[in-house]
Order: structure tokens, then C-alpha cells, then sequence
């Protein structure tokens, strides 16, 4: 309880910063529910996907020399092969995992089966990514890229990490600062693409009611595809930033960080855009909290048992469903 | 599309049709197969690679598993993706009060287990199912994983990431030897130098351990046949079709729901309980998420529901990869894309429960031209 007290304003802001990459996580987790009542079990693959391709793109551009200005062109664009790469896996899976489910009108469950299925595959297939280069003879020229496929794996790219100002008694660092920022900065972009554009506007009539959006001429298989794109994007820049905060990656990175991220999406009210991003900063700092607390061992337990609380008073969450109407 | 279904279907329609002392010769013999056939060895079956009776074994284990999350998921229809949270429990406990706290006999353990699980599943579930359908399966999810970290940071009970070693055995009998089969080609010879003791329970032989978890899985089998035809079954039945219309029949459906979760968890228990004493040693590694997962697959491969079905694709499931371990690097992968060809392929599970095979006709035909005789056999 010291530790918490005496380095308040650290936990907090390393509560939020992971808080970040819960919530833009969380909110491909949301989207997808919100549109196709479906918990996208393979997100989290997504998410490990597009961190590996940050990890690809900056190894193969040899950023790990760069230094000054040329790292902060690197991290834009390990930005954005991961958005991209994440996006594309996304719209991927959509294609193969379920859309031939709901051209036969599975029931959910089935669904959730597909996802679990396509989520050992695609975490499997990148913990075998040797393999099909070793028949070629080309893994050891491509060592740098597919060598160690169980191992970890970590961003090239030397941040020196820089105090810049201080909260209170904490020295928040230039990592921290660029986490926190470009997450705000998504969430903006997300929350008002979804509020004022077209495309947003139907992704919420779909998710409020399929059958009078296809009657208002939405098209509803693009709106699909859509929100599996945005969300794909949201987790590749959320994996670009869990690198910068953790500084690896590995194949089964997904798994955790996904069922705490849905654990956030569920804990803001599934379905709610706004709710998702409450719910990953809540779910971050009571990490945080909890880790001073009772010790870093326990803090999943604290993040699980607050689900749980949270669900036994509140069954919708802290916000409520709102992308689409509450169903009963 | 119906093959496999009116295939196995087939086979129940002859044997139902069949009088009543073949029936009954017919089942003891297939009972006597089974029983027998890790000394059989028989070839194209058994495995090469690892011990054909260990195999087996963990195949009985997961069959009770899959009987058990059955009664979950395919009767009360809850999805419970923590279901491996129970199974660690049981095995717990009678580590903790066989070996690391008390030396109780495991035939007291066992029955202990299967309470304390009973009680979790009570106290997980009096909340919980109140709560709508996908967040039951995350709050089952992050109970599961909360039971393994509970495992891993209580050191003083649990052992921590070390775990618990000496797990008792089941008490011996060792009456007599009975020698194994072995296969030269497909002509069989008896090896007289390799035997298991009738029921000798040691490191060394899994087979007695089989024969103790098969007998276990017929009889929840007939527990649980018992209980699905009956009252119980249902008000399962109707709570998991419509909720709101059984409980305006009178149907209690939070208690059921209840019910049907807390048999679940004991069931659960059992298996870890037998998973326990098989190993003689436990750490929470053998009890992650994937575990729960994998046995929500097993239910649906098995298509939820038909007892036979699951104990099928649970041996299925356990045997495959222990079989092709050649490709033991792959086998997830394969794994993987198996279940999505079964989503899109055969939603309903290798082995739909007749019922709903009959229910999904009927909902096929316009509702004008019901054939009103099929309707009434239904």
C-alpha cells in the first residue's frame, strides 16, 4: 500500500499507457460485436500480427541505426505497416473464418468455434514461419526475420527513453508521451469517423437494426468488411505501441492481451465505443493499482476479479451497449 | 452432408431395433473391446510414438471431461470457456490433501474434490448465470484463468509453480498378470515377458489407470443418461430453447441452470481428481486456457449434446495428435483449420443429437405443409 501511496502518479501513468493498448484493442472487439453480435476470438491474432510486421518492416529498413529525427520517421512507419498488416489479416479472417458461417446463418456459437479455430492458425503459423522458408533453403539468408520462430522477437529501434516533464513526483518519459498521444489521437479520429461520416453512420444502423439498414440501402456485407478493417487498424497500431512498451514480441503474444482486452470491452458495456476506451483505462490502472498492491504477481487476478465484479452489479457494463440497441 | 450423421444414426436405429439379449451380448462385447484394447495393441490404431496405454488413458480422461462440460454447454446450453478452472480444482485438492497438506487416501480425496468443485461451481455460478449468454463465457474465461494464477502465487498451498509431487495412488489389488499382444505385421503374438498387473497402479504401467477411468466414464454415462430423461433433463432441455417460455411454465430455470453447472464442476473435479493420481505430480502449467478451450471443442466436434458423440470426438481429439506426431509441430496448426472446416463444412457436429436433427427439419419445411405425423412423432 506504500508503494502505491509513495509512487502514485507512475502507477497511474504506466496504468494508462497499457490502459492505451487494452482500449484500442478492446475497441476491434466491439466493433465486430456491436455489428455482428460475435466475439471475434481471433482479434488477438490480428493484434500479434501486426506487431510482427512493425517488427519486419523497421528490421528490414535496418532502423535499428537509425537516431535523431530518422526515429521518429521509423516509428510512423512501424505504424503503419503494422496498421496495415493488421487491417489486412482482419478483412482476411473475415473473408475465410466468417463469412461462409453467416451465408449459412450459424448459430454464435459456431461462430465462436470458427474464430477459435482461425485464431490457433494464424498464432501457429507464425510459430512455424520457418518452416516453409526451409524448404526453399532460404531460412538462414531470412534468419533475421524467421529464425527462432518460438522465440521473442524484438523492435529494432533504440528509443533512449527521456525524461521530459514532471506529474507531480513522476518524470513522465517520451514513450509514455508518445503511447498516450497517439492513442488520444486515434480514439478521436475513430470516435468521430463513426459519429459524423457515412460509412460511420451505417455501421451503426447496421448494428441497431440489420434488416431496415439493408431496407435504407446499406450495404451490409461492406459495413462488415469495414468494421473488421477499422478494427484490424486499431490493433496494429495498438501492437506498434505495446512494442514500444514492452520491446518484444512473440507468437503467442495475443492470447493474454486479448482476453484482457475483451475483458475491457465487456467492462465498458460490449458494442460501446466510448465504453471500451473507459473500460481498457479502467481495466489498465486497476492493473496497475493492483500490481503496487498486492504484488505484480497477482495483478491478472485484480484485472479478472474486477470483471467479474463489475458484470455481478452492472451486467452491461459501465456504460451500457450503445453502437446498437441493448438486446434484451 | 448427412453422411457421417445418418451413419452413425444407421448404427443406432439396427441396434435399437435388435432383440433384447443381443442388445445386451452386443454392448458387453464392445465394452470387453474397449476395456481390452491397449493389451490388444491392435495395429493401425495403437501408437507408436508415445504408450499406447497412456494415450488411452487420456482419452477416458477427456471423454468424462466432455460428458461433463456436455451436460453444460449441449444440455443447459451455457458457455463455459473456464471449464479447465474446475478440473484444476479437483486435481488440487487431492494434491493438497494427499500429499502437501494431509496424507488422506485418495479413495477420501476423491469425493472431496468432487465437493469442493461442486461448491465452486455454486459460488461461481449463483452470479454469474444470471448474467446474458456471451458475458457468462468471458466470466467463465477469466475464472478459469484466475483459478491458474490463484495456483501459481498461493505458494504455501498450492506449491507455486513448482507444484505438488506424490500424489497417492489408488489402493492395489495385483490379483494376477495379464501379457499384452504384439503385432508382426497383422499376425498377432502373445509377449509373455511384458504383463500388467491386474490392477497395479504405478508409474511404470497406465493401463490400470485406463481401466479405472473407463469405468468411471460408463458410469457417469449412465448418470447421465438417467438424468437427461428425466425431469431434470427437460427443464434443461426447455431452459436452453427458450428461457422466458420454460419459466412461465413453471420451470425454474435459474435453478436448473444452477444445477446443471454445479453437476458440471463435480464432473470436472472427478476428471481432475483421476488426471492427479495419474500423474503423481501437478503444476498449474497442465491447467492454462487452452485446456478449456480445446474441451469446448470437443463438445462441439462431438455435436453438443449426444452423449456418444462427445466421448467420440473426445478420444478423437486426444488420439489424433498422439497418432500423427510426425507432424507434432504442425499439429495445432491442422487443429486450427480442422474446427474451421467444421464450422463452415458441419456446423451441427459430427454427431447431432437426433432431435435436433429432427428439429432442423422440421423448421426446413414451409410451416403449411408440416407433415403433421412427423410433427406428432416429435
Amino acid at each position: 500500500m506504500d508503494l502505491l501511496l509513495n509512487h502514485f502518479w507512475e502507477f497511474t501513468i504506466t496504468g494508462l499507457a497499457f490502459g492505451a493498448v487494452y482500449a484500442l484493442i478492446a475497441l476491434g472487439y466491439t466493433l465486430v460485436y456491436g455489428v455482428l453480435r460475435l466475439i471475434n476470438f481471433a482479434h488477438s491474432e490480428v493484434f500479434m500480427w501486426g506487431s510482427f510486421a512493425a517488427v519486419w518492416v523497421l528490421t528490414a529498413l535496418g532502423a535499428s541505426k537509425a537516431s535523431g529525427l530518422g526515429v521518429v520517421g521509423f516509428l510512423v512507419i512501424g505504424f503503419a505497416a503494422a496498421m496495415v498488416t493488421s487491417a489486412l489479416v482482419a478483412l482476411g479472417l473475415e473473408f475465410v473464418a466468417y463469412r461462409p458461417l453467416r451465408k449459412r446463418n450459424s448459430p454464435p456459437l459456431i461462430a465462436l468455434i470458427s474464430a477459435i479455430g482461425a485464431s490457433f492458425v494464424l498464432s501457429e503459423a507464425m510459430g512455424l514461419r520457418d518452416k516453409p522458408f526451409k524448404w526453399f533453403g532460404l531460412d538462414t539468408d531470412l534468419a533475421s526475420y524467421v529464425g527462432r520462430p518460438r522465440e521473442a522477437s524484438p523492435l529494432p529501434l533504440n528509443i533512449d527513453t527521456v525524461r521530459l516533464f514532471r506529474v507531480f513526483d513522476y518524470r513522465v518519459s517520451n514513450i509514455d508521451l508518445i503511447v498516450l498521444g497517439s492513442a488520444i489521437v486515434m480514439m478521436v479520429i475513430l470516435d468521430q469517423f463513426v459519429k459524423r461520416s457515412r460509412l460511420g453512420r451505417g455501421i451503426r444502423a447496421v448494428a441497431q437494426d440489420p434488416e431496415a439498414a439493408a431496407l435504407m440501402g446499406v450495404n451490409r456485407d461492406r459495413v462488415i468488411r469495414l468494421t473488421f478493417v477499422i478494427g484490424g487498424a486499431m490493433a496494429g497500431a495498438a501492437a506498434m505501441m505495446y512494442l514500444l512498451k514492452i520491446g518484444v514480441t512473440r507468437y503467442n503474444a495475443g492470447f493474454l492481451l486479448g482476453v484482457k482486452a475483451f475483458t475491457a470491452a465487456v467492462l465498458g458495456g460490449i458494442g460501446n465505443l466510448r465504453g471500451a476506451l473507459l473500460g481498457g483505462f479502467v481495466l489498465g490502472v486497476a492493473e496497475s493499482y493492483g500490481s503496487a498492491i498486492f504484488g505484480s504477481n497477482w495483478k491478472d487476478v485484480v484485472a479478472f476479479t474486477l470483471l467479474v465484479v463489475i458484470l455481478l452489479f452492472r451486467p452491461t457494463g459501465l456504460l451500457g451497449e450503445s453502437l446498437g440497441k441493448a438486446r434484451a | 452432408m448427412n453422411a457421417v450423421s445418418s451413419f452413425f444414426h444407421g448404427i443406432g436405429d439396427r441396434f435399437r431395433a435388435l432383440p433384447r439379449w443381443a442388445k445386451i451380448v452386443l454392448a458387453i462385447a464392445a465394452a470387453v473391446i474397449v476395456y481390452l484394447l491397449p493389451i490388444i495393441n491392435p495395429p493401425l490404431i495403437t501408437t507408436t510414438d508415445s504408450d499406447f496405454g497412456a494415450v488411452l488413458f487420456l482419452c477416458a480422461l477427456y471423454a468424462l471431461v466432455a460428458i461433463g462440460l456436455n451436460i453444460v454447454i449441449g444440455y443447459a446450453g451455457l458457455l463455459d470457456l473456464g471449464y479447465i478452472g474446475f478440473f484444476a480444482i479437483g486435481a488440487f485438492t487431492v494434491g493438497i490433501l494427499g500429499s502437501n497438506h494431509a496424507k488422506l487416501p485418495l479413495l477420501l480425496c476423491i469425493p472431496i474434490a468432487m465437493v469442493v468443485t461442486l461448491v465452486s461451481g455454486i459460488v461461481l455460478g449463483a452470479p454469474t448465470l444470471r448474467v446474458r449468454g456471451d458475458y457468462l463465457a468471458i466470466v467463465t474465461l477469466g475464472f478459469g484463468e484466475i483459478v491458474r494464477l490463484i495456483l501459481v502465487n498461493a505458494d504455501s498451498l498450492t506449491g507455486g509453480s513448482r507444484g505438488i509431487s506424490n500424489i497417492p495412488t489408488p489402493p492395489d489389488l495385483d490379483l494376477f498378470g495379464i501379457p499384452h499382444l504384439v503385432w508382426d505385421g497383422f499376425v498377432a503374438k502373445v509377449d509373455l515377458s511384458n504383463q500388467t498387473r491386474f490392477l497395479q497402479f504405478g508409474v511404470t504401467d497406465s493401463i490400470p489407470y485406463y481401466w479405472l477411468a473407463l469405468t468411471l466414464v460408463f458410469i457417469v454415462l449412465f448418470l447421465d443418461w438417467r438424468m437427461q430423461n428425466s425431469r431434470v433433463g427437460r427443464a434443461w432441455e426447455a431452459t436452453r430453447e427458450d428461457e422466458d417460455a420454460a419459466e412461465l411454465m413453471g420451470v425454474p430455470t435459474f435453478r436448473f441452470k444452477l444445477l446443471a453447472f454445479a453437476t458440471g464442476a463435480a464432473i470436472g473435479g472427478l476428471s481432475g481428481a483421476l488426471f492427479a493420481t495419474k500423474q503423481q505430480f501437478i503444476n498449474p502449467d497442465n491447467f492454462t486456457i487452452l485446456y478449456s478451450v480445446l474441451f469446448v471443442a470437443m463438445v462441439v466436434v462431438g455435436g453438443q449434446g449426444n452423449r456418444w458423440g462427445v466421448v467420440v470426438a473426445a478420444a478423437l481429439l486426444t488420439w489424433a495428435p498422439e497418432k500423427f506426431r510426425f507432424l507434432a509441430d504442425a499439429r495445432f496448426l491442422l487443429f486450427g483449420l480442422a474446427l474451421m472446416a467444421l464450422a463452415i463444412f458441419r456446423p451441427q457436429g459430427l454427431m447431432p443429437p437426433r432431435r435436433s436433427v429432427r428439429a432442423k427439419k422440421a423448421a426446413e419445411q414451409e410451416p403449411d405443409q408440416l407433415d403433421v405425423e412427423g410433427a406428432a412423432r416429435v
